[in-house]
């Protein structure tokens, strides 16, 4: 069952995206990448909760599920849709937090180095239940390029077409701003905005709603999108 | 070049005007009047006036002072939400540049492009929005007719009929008997009377445990039918009787005056009945010529009417293809109108149309659903691209995360609709 569950995202995604870097990691490069993470987060027989949650059994877990720890909105919100801990879906969280939560209280940009992340998530992978060895546990690799290719980022929207298109987000995202429920997107930098709609495009990010508006949204729309909200003024 | 063109469409509409009729235009501004200010028609004013920054006059012609939402009204039925949640001024049009005339639209004249109002003036318009939202077709329910809705409410226009039915809801004797009459399609809101009969079950769960719920449907299934009776079971065991088509449920009477029920045959005595008959366009609609049959076909690409290019008709009114009639389709369609008829009328650029929906529903607390589409626009029909439904047995948690997204998305779309409240 485990493994019908990660093995989805790995097909869909796969479609798209080619293959491309190192699959495997090493967990002692990998400790040594956890020392940028030390800051906030714990892991180990003593780890306790600090400025982040600790990290031990974070294979597995439900996004924003550790009993006794203060997440934002967002991250209850991604685990409530679903968003678990797996090797695939913590590769695309550290290459870009705020991709996956945009509202995550981790100030941290991100490891860009898709070889580094993978040494991170073996190191953690020994800190979770599920001796690593047998097939049904989680595995510690992942074979797939998350990386939005860079033309994308640099494509320039038009404003005025955004201002059109975004009557479709407006129905629910108030242009006012305003958080209950449903997340404000105004005001939003636009690479974020654009790395997050092209995760959802590619069901690497989790929600129908999503998922559905942004699967038939094209480059230039979503960066005509992107370059409305950025500066909307109410 | 949006110069130009703007000249030059501004000259020949005010050539047009004066040679129909005798008006003088203030400043030469185009007009647009929009009949009706719910889901479609303060979406389409407000994005005009928004939108064109002055350049359209745009007036807004709605009876009521405060527009009380049907989306949520069973929330409300519930004990879920207060009636005030629901009510929505029309203040933040005004102030957002819309005229807002409070008063009915009795008369359209096609010819002189004028639109009469009760109070007897009337209105001259380049474009002609219509969102009048439903009326009900005469006979549907053999025994009732608008005369019996104070003795059987339909509750499917918002404001005192939700009020009324909310007031028989709570004044029923213990163990008593709430009978809904479910309307054949196509209606408003496809899930509406079944998140209804969950938040009146729901209601009586909690102030009422004995009482008996009984659904006459002509239909033999409906919208999210495998999630509502999955939550059916799960939290009303035993309370409801949903009889659909192949039971009978199709050949109902009512008699208001003894307060019975005939369903196929068997007559039962009951003590609510909430009868939401077959629809159509709002009245409106056909008196300005515009409907053929019970509801007013449009064109996919910009709504406008298949019988008169100058009039565009949204949501619930319109017959469009495959969206569902409800309030985010028509504030979808709205948005797609808008920039058209804004277009048209100041040659500010036209983008091609794409519409979504999605509904919510609320099956006890913190127990909601969804359904949801993206649509485009073929030379036919408004044509479904894609789209998704909850499933049966998600876990508390997704069904929670749903209904938060559910009141996200009321705040969303009412500010969508009516502006920044002031
Ligand atoms: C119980 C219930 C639950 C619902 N739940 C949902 C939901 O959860 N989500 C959702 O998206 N939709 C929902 N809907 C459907 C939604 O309410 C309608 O689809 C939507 O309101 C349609 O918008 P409209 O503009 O066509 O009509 P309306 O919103 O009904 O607006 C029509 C307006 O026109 C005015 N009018 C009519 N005739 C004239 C005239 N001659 N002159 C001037 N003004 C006139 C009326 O006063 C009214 O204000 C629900 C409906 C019901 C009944």
């Amino acid at each position: 069952m485990r493994a019908f569950q990660y093995l989805m995202p790995f097909a869909l995604v796969g479609l798209m995206a080619l293959p491309s870097h190192a699959d495997t990691g090493d967990a002692e490069l990998g400790e040594k990448v956890f020392q940028q993470c030390k800051g906030c987060h714990q892991v180990g027989a003593s780890a306790k909760n600090r400025i982040g949650p600790h990290l031990n059994g974070l294979f597995g877990r439900k996004a924003a599920g550790l009993e006794g720890f203060k997440y934002s909105k967002s991250f209850q919100r991604a685990g409530a849709g679903g968003l678990e801990w797996h090797a695939d879906t913590l590769d695309v969280f550290l290459e870009n937090p705020r991709a996956m939560t945009s509202g995550t209280r981790m100030s941290y940009r991100g490891l860009k180095d898709a070889q580094d992340r993978a040494h991170l998530i073996v190191y953690l992978r020994q800190f979770s239940d599920n001796p690593a060895n047998i097939p049904e546990a989680d595995p510690t690799a992942q074979a797939v390029d998350h990386d939005l290719d860079p033309a994308i980022l640099a494509l320039v929207g038009d404003p005025e077409y955004g201002e059109y298109l975004s009557g479709e987000c407006t129905t629910c995202h108030q242009a006012a701003g305003g958080d209950d429920g449903i997340p404000s997107i105004t005001l939003w930098p636009e690479d974020q905005f654009v790395v997050a709609m092209h995760a959802y495009k590619n069901k690497q990010r989790n929600h129908p709603v999503m998922q559905m508006i942004a699967g038939r949204l094209g480059d230039e729309e979503i960066a005509a999108l992107a370059a409305y909200f950025k500066d909307l003024e109410n | 070049m949006t110069f130009n063109r703007r000249m030059f469409l501004g000259t020949s509409a005010v050539m047009a005007a004066s040679l129909a009729a005798p008006m003088v235009r203030a400043q030469g501004k185009p007009r647009v009047i929009v009949i009706g200010g719910g889901a479609g028609g303060a979406t389409a004013a407000r994005y005009i006036a928004k939108d064109s920054k002055g350049e359209v006059d745009v007036t807004l012609i709605e009876p009521t002072r405060t527009y009380y939402t049907c989306f949520f009204s069973n929330l409300y039925l519930g004990d879920v939400k207060d009636i005030d949640d629901l009510g929505h001024s029309y203040g933040g049009l005004a102030a957002g540049g819309v005229n807002v005339v409070h008063d009915w639209a009795v008369g359209v004249d096609r010819d002189a492009k004028t639109v009469t109002l009760a109070s007897g003036g009337s209105l001259a318009y380049d474009k002609l929005i219509l969102s009048p939202g439903i009326d009900f077709v005469d006979g549907a329910v053999e025994g009732w007719d608008l005369t019996s809705q104070n003795a059987m409410p339909h509750a499917y226009k918002g404001g005192s009929q939700t009020e009324l039915l909310k007031a028989q809801l709570k004044a029923m004797p213990e163990g008593g008997t709430f009978a809904m009459v479910a309307p054949p399609n196509p209606y408003r809101c496809p899930p509406g009377p079944y998140e209804r009969v969950s938040m009146v079950a729901h209601y009586l769960k909690a102030n009422n445990p004995t009482a008996k719920i009984i659904v006459a449907d002509p239909k033999p299934k409906f919208s999210k039918m495998a999630l509502f009776q999955e939550g059916w079971n799960n939290h009303y065991a035993g309370m409801i009787d949903w009889i659909g088509e192949d039971f009978g449920g199709g050949e109902v009477s009512v008699d208001p005056g003894a307060m019975t029920v005939t369903i196929d045959g068997e007559v039962t005595k009951v003590d609510v009945c909430n009868v939401i008959p077959a629809m159509k366009a709002g009245h409106i609609a056909e008196i300005a010529g515009v409907t053929d049959g019970n509801w007013a076909p449009v064109n996919a690409a910009d709504m406008s009417s298949k019988a008169d290019p100058d009039i565009h008709v949204l949501g619930d009114a319109s017959q469009q293809g495959d969206m569902p009639k409800s309030g985010f389709s028509a504030n979808s369609q709205a948005k797609v109108c808008a920039n058209a008829v804004r277009g048209a009328l100041t040659g500010s650029k036209v983008f091609p149309a794409k519409f979504s929906n999605t509904c919510w529903s609320l099956i006890d607390t913190n127990d909601g659903v969804k359904v949801g589409a993206t649509y485009e626009a073929t030379d036919e029909k408004i044509a479904k691209v894609d789209g998704f439904i909850s499933q049966t047995g998600e876990t508390a948690d997704v069904r929670k995360a749903t209904y938060e997204e559910s009141e996200g998305w009321y705040a969303g779309i009412t500010a969508d609709m009516f502006g920044a409240s002031v």
